[in-house]
């Protein structure tokens, strides 16, 4: 058994700059259900939580990571076509996105940052919708409350004590959902995440803190912002947790569904660190080669979160041809849906701008909105009236 | 002279004041090994050191709130926060601990920090990358606000914000940050303009525009493009924004009896409304037209499909010219 070693004994600032290191050991083994080499072990513990996970629904999630994977090079492409201003990729998060979303109930609510769109296609956002704050076309892609997942945040760590206001919602209504909160690395030496673990704790709401620790915030290795495991901080603010292989999907569900039916059960939060890597750059305008190693990408290469699916599956003997040509045409159909759907997306209006700034009128902003549709209609052609360099 | 970019000319004043001056340290997210998103401490890590050019944790009130203590310990931090809508975690350090320290002791602790801050839009960024927050810290006693419009200024003015012994914040426009301009790197920093002091860009007679960071360069176009029509325009870039060099405005008002304000940040409570009451207040008897404000709107900064609205433009800032010069105008008809 090949066990992710990632996090025993590494140096922390001050080592040298391109690899992400580690941060100081407590030598707590990931939590693996599936080696890379595609290997089904055995775990005692989680085992049970993923029992019901057949060959039908081990299928079903290769799916949806190869989804997962398509769309993201394919907003990649689109960015690099000068179709997208921007785009944060996931390449290498798959498995931590779509084990934790597929173990949630549609009546939980997610709130996450902007690279958590893996988990966005699996609770059903529209696909032109996860594009539309990266092209440019609205501050936000789509109704939190058609599918109870907020929209990505891009402050880093706030959404983490919004997550803990709703679960103390759940709390006071006596409902039995869960929140569940997605962020980084980085973003656990912000104020916002580390005052969250404190009310989460305080108040032991149902909520679950998923951490995507990919190894990088930008430039900065992980090391530099944690002196010990990220899981083990989440014990000084007396909450439990979980360090699990975060490309490993069976062994990332299992975590999640312990951690979510904990809250539930009126267990209260759970610190879930989930050990992934980030393939890509920052986003798309980002150039990693500044910063890091060639061959700590190799590693990492060789630790894929879909190939060792894959592997499984062969090993299982489901990786048939028409197994294989299906998967294929849905991520084909996903990527023309994508594109088609970008590309269509209407222009938005001047006075859009205007736009629900408050929810009621305000006489200020009418008399800004009056003012600026009697300059646009000063030039005739609108269009005339909006370039930097002007047209008088 | 050399020429070069203007996020090259910061880096070179930085460079300067690190090695006049060994106090002088760089903190800030990223501005290490990648030398800052937007390369402006490129390479200083490397020839410095990792104790003067330090990559801090994801945590912007600990960025600021360090710097208080260095500077209780005899530093001059320089920070860096990363995009101007990433202040704001950071806004109770600034505004309750940097803007007050001196006040609170009777000025026995100098807080000689400064605070860069890349603002403003124009680069089609998502929400949170484009804001104008200055108002909010002109209005809090103890800061010096400044901004900068061309590499030369960036040079110099950088190195004398790091000089001060007040706390500064010094805002980068990051739209002109690939601009190129002369910069003459012997100049000596403290027999130059100083920092609080505006400065007469193009003389005119009809009206006074004044217009600061981002929106210089604008303003400068607008008058070239207003001379063709026979108005003449005197360009003031404020430099100062806290404190305003009310001076050098006056003068140029009680000369061409108009004055338009330009700035990105919305227009309530913004900049543009503390010039126009306190020239108001200065001139009112040389003053031929209301004072005009062309700025952004109330507005959250808007999506990057639809910012060029938002931001003034050369045509915006013309037709408030037309405004105060009683021409022909968009709100022409219109009470006020
Ligand atoms: C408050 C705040 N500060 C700085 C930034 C700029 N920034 C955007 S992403 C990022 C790194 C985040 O790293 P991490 O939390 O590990 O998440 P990842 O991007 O790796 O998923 C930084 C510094 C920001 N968005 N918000």
């Amino acid at each position: 058994m090949s066990t992710d070693e990632t996090g025993q004994g590494g140096t922390r600032a001050g080592a040298p700059a391109g690899s992400a290191g580690t941060q100081g050991a407590s030598g707590r083994n990931l939590i693996q259900l599936i080696t890379p080499e595609g290997e089904r072990i055995s775990h005692p513990e989680f085992d049970p939580w993923v029992k019901d996970i057949g060959d039908e629904q081990l299928c079903s999630l290769y799916e949806d990571l190869t989804a997962v994977r398509r769309i993201d090079v394919e907003a990649t492409a689109l960015q690099r076509q000068g179709e997208l201003g921007l785009w944060p990729p996931l390449l290498g998060q798959e498995a931590a996105q779509v084990g934790s979303a597929r173990s949630l109930r549609q009546d939980d609510f997610i709130f996450s940052s902007y690279r958590e769109n893996g988990v966005a296609y699996c609770r059903g956002v529209d696909l032109t919708d996860i594009l539309r704050v990266w092209r440019g076309n609205g501050s936000s892609g789509w109704d939190p409350y058609s599918v109870n997942m907020a929209t990505p945040q891009i402050i880093i760590g706030a959404q983490t004590l919004h997550a803990t206001g709703y679960a103390m919602g759940i709390q006071n209504d006596g409902a039995d959902s869960v929140a569940v909160t997605y962020f980084g690395d980085g973003a656990t030496s912000e104020g916002d995440v580390n005052e969250a673990m404190v009310f989460a704790a305080s108040f032991q709401v149902p909520l679950v803190f998923f951490c995507s620790n990919n190894h990088w915030a930008i430039s900065e290795p992980v090391r530099l912002q944690s002196h010990v495991q990220l899981a083990d901080r989440a014990a000084g603010f007396g909450i439990p947790s979980l360090r699990v292989d975060g490309n490993d999907v069976l062994a990332v569900m299992a975590a999640t569904r312990l951690a979510v039916d904990r809250a539930r059960h009126g267990g209260g939060p759970t610190f879930i660190e989930a050990v992934t890597y980030r393939m890509g750059p920052h986003t798309t305008a980002d150039d990693p080669t500044r910063y890091r190693d060639a061959n700590e990408l190799e590693d990492w290469a060789a630790k894929d979160p879909i190939d060792r699916v894959k592997a499984l599956l062969d090993r299982k003997g489901l990786l048939t041809g028409q197994f294989q040509q299906h998967v294929k045409d849905k991520a084909d159909a996903v990527a023309r849906e994508l594109r088609a759907g970008c590309i269509a997306m209407p222009e938005p209006e001047p006075l859009d701008v205007f736009k629900n700034v408050y929810s009621a009128p305000n006489s200020w902003l009418d008399r800004q909105q009056d003012h600026y549709a009697r300059y646009l209609a000063s030039f005739g052609d609108p269009a005339g009236a909006t370039s930097q360099e002007g047209a008088r | 002279m050399t020429r070069m970019t203007f996020a090259r000319a910061i880096n070179s004043g930085l460079r300067k004041s690190l090695e006049n001056d060994p106090k002088v340290i760089l903190m800030g997210e990223d501005i290490g090994v990648l030398g800052g998103v937007f390369r402006v401490t490129d390479g200083l890590q490397k020839d410095f050191g990792t104790h003067r050019v330090v990559d801090t944790p994801l945590a912007e009130s600990a960025i600021i709130g360090t710097a208080v203590g260095l500077a209780y310990r005899g530093y001059r931090p320089v920070v860096e926060i990363q995009f101007d809508g990433f202040i704001y975690p950071a806004f109770d350090q600034i505004v309750s601990q940097v803007a007050k320290m001196h006040y609170r002791t009777q000025g026995a602790v100098k807080m000689p920090i400064t605070i860069r801050v890349p603002f403003g839009g124009g680069i089609g960024s998502p929400e949170h990358h484009s804001e104008s927050p200055e108002a909010y810290f002109t209005h809090t006693s103890g800061l010096r606000v400044v901004t900068v419009s061309n590499p030369q200024d960036a040079y110099t003015v950088i190195q004398q914000a790091i000089l001060s012994d007040d706390p500064v914040l010094y805002f980068e426009p990051k739209r002109r940050y690939h601009d190129k301009g002369d910069v003459d790197e012997t100049i000596d920093v403290r027999t130059a303009l100083p920092m609080g002091a505006a400065r007469v860009l193009t003389e005119g007679t009809d009206v006074t525009l004044v217009a600061y960071g981002p929106l210089v360069r604008t303003a400068r176009d607008a008058a070239t493009a207003a001379a063709d029509e026979g108005i003449s325009i005197e360009v003031i870039d404020l430099r100062s924004l806290a404190p305003v060099d009310y001076a050098t405005v006056e003068a140029s008002v009680r000369k061409t009896g108009r004055l338009v304000v330009t700035h990105e940040a919305g227009q309530s409570g913004g900049l543009g409304a503390e010039v126009a009451a306190s020239i108001t207040e200065r001139c009112f008897y040389h003053l031929e037209a209301a004072p005009v404000r062309v700025t952004g709107f109330d507005v959250p900064y808007p999506y990057s499909k639809v910012e060029m609205h938002h931001l003034p433009s050369l045509d915006r800032i013309l037709d408030g010219v037309d405004r105060a010069l009683g021409r022909p105008n968009s709100l022409s008809g219109l009470e006020g």
